[in-house]
């Protein structure tokens, strides 16, 4: 199908860009990659008045490290922070998770703020931010405000994002040397939707599991992470998720498959 | 605020200016606006990659790009690549391996497997097929393809 009619503009600055979005209110649709927002246009999920093309605020791109944070401004792309060599070296875990997002042609569009701001909860990022407790920042035109990952993501498709507001970098805490991360996400085809994955960290603070495709929002498995043994995790692990159904997956398959990875990561993260 | 745009762009190598709705995506655009009917149009929302187009030397997905977006770009279509004969090797391999049956996907198809055989070097099976995950075909089940994209990568 085809996108009902919009109007158009790209602001030059953040300024105008929020200016933008406080006249035009619901009516405005921040467009950042396009990945997700276009085709909800295409098949008339969404009809905005107006798309707020974010794309000519340079001060939103970026990779940049600083003390001991890696900040990924917000329109960077998927494909840039797989080439990334800072993230290679300071974020394992987002390095490894950004060849299972969709395809090439997409990671060359798609960007990190808005995958965050989507808040898919079967995508990559987000579950990444959670488990390495990034922190949002997030600008409005009453000013700068920053959100950990953990009361960033609220509900299904819903963040701490308020109207009017722009996610403009997300800051992750850099690896520390003793630190170990496991990424894992089950498909039926890559690129696909997960089926369930699992974003795991463990530092000095201890073990963060975060699942995606398991629930309304990533889910922080906070039970299962503070057990001893495996066996005892796996067994928390009931009491942390409740997948629902997909059209080809039960919520049983999705509770085994969701032990199956915490075997993998923990197997992997002991070593 | 505007509905309809003055955009500036360079397709295949000659620049192009168009008054174009904003709601117009950049594979309609080629398409009707240009009458570059090489890249297709099929599911519309990203999943297909029948649509699969250069921007600035990076393949995108032209059903997922407002034409406005494409503004000050440089686009590359099969068009433009079968002219520059870039894609001659790999149309060759296509052909003698029957890596197409009704041809709809070909073009998306011929894109994203450019894009990797560009980087230089060979592939596993594995990498080819992970490279054209985001391209479906309907007919030949891509066994065929595979082997096209091989012969081209590991026998230069």
């Amino acid at each position: 199908m085809k996108a009902p009619a919009f109007a158009y503009a790209k602001p030059r600055s953040l300024a105008e860009a929020l200016e933008l979005l406080e006249r035009h209110g619901e009516g405005a649709r921040i467009l950042a990659g396009g990945q997700s927002l276009v085709p909800t246009l295409n098949m008339r999920l969404s009809s905005p008045e107006l798309l707020v093309d974010i794309n000519g605020l340079d001060e939103l791109r970026g990779i940049a490290l600083s003390g001991g944070t890696l900040r990924i401004g917000a329109l960077t792309t998927h494909s840039q922070v797989e080439r990334s060599a800072e993230v290679r070296k300071h974020l394992p875990l987002l390095a490894e998770a950004v060849p299972h997002i969709a395809h090439v042609a997409i990671r060359n569009r798609g960007t990190i703020g808005g995958s965050l701001s989507l808040a898919d909860p079967a995508a990559e990022y987000p579950a990444c931010a959670l488990a390495l407790s990034a922190v949002m920042t997030l600008k409005g035109k009453a000013g700068e405000r920053k959100v950990k990952a953990e009361q960033f993501f609220k509900a299904l498709f819903e963040t701490e994002l308020k109207p009017g507001e722009v996610l403009t970098a997300v800051e992750f805490p850099v690896r520390q040397a003793a630190d170990r991360s496991h990424f894992q996400e089950l498909t039926r085809r890559h690129g696909d939707y997960a089926i369930v994955g699992l974003a795991a960290h463990r530092n000095a603070e201890g073990l963060r599991l975060a699942y995606f495709g398991a629930g309304a929002t990533p889910v922080l498995a906070r039970q299962a992470a503070a057990k001893r043994t495996l066996e005892e995790a796996k067994a928390a692990l009931e009491k942390d998720l409740e997948p629902p159904a997909d059209l080809y997956h039960s919520a049983a398959t999705k509770m085994h498959l969701a032990k199956v990875l915490l075997e993998r990561a923990w197997n992997a993260i002991s070593k | 605020m505007e509905r309809d745009l003055e955009i500036t762009l360079t397709v295949n190598g000659s620049e192009v200016t168009r008054r174009v709705a904003a709601r117009v995506h950049l594979v309609d655009f080629l398409r009707e606006e240009l009458g570059l009917t090489g890249s297709h149009v099929g599911c519309e929302h990203g999943v297909c990659g029948a649509c699969t187009v250069r921007v600035d030397g990076d393949i995108v997905r032209g059903c997922l790009m407002l034409a406005v977006q494409a503004n000050g770009r440089k686009v590359e279509t099969i068009e433009g690549l079968t002219d520059s004969r870039e894609l001659a090797a790999l149309q060759k391999a296509f052909y003698e391996r029957n890596a197409l049956q009704c041809g709809f996907c070909t073009p998306g198809m011929l894109m994203a497997a450019q894009d990797l055989v560009r980087k230089g070097g060979k592939a596993s099976r594995e990498e080819i097929r992970a490279h054209i995950s985001g391209n479906y075909c309907r007919c030949t089940g891509y066994q065929a393809i595979v082997d096209a994209i091989e012969k081209v990568m590991n026998e230069r």
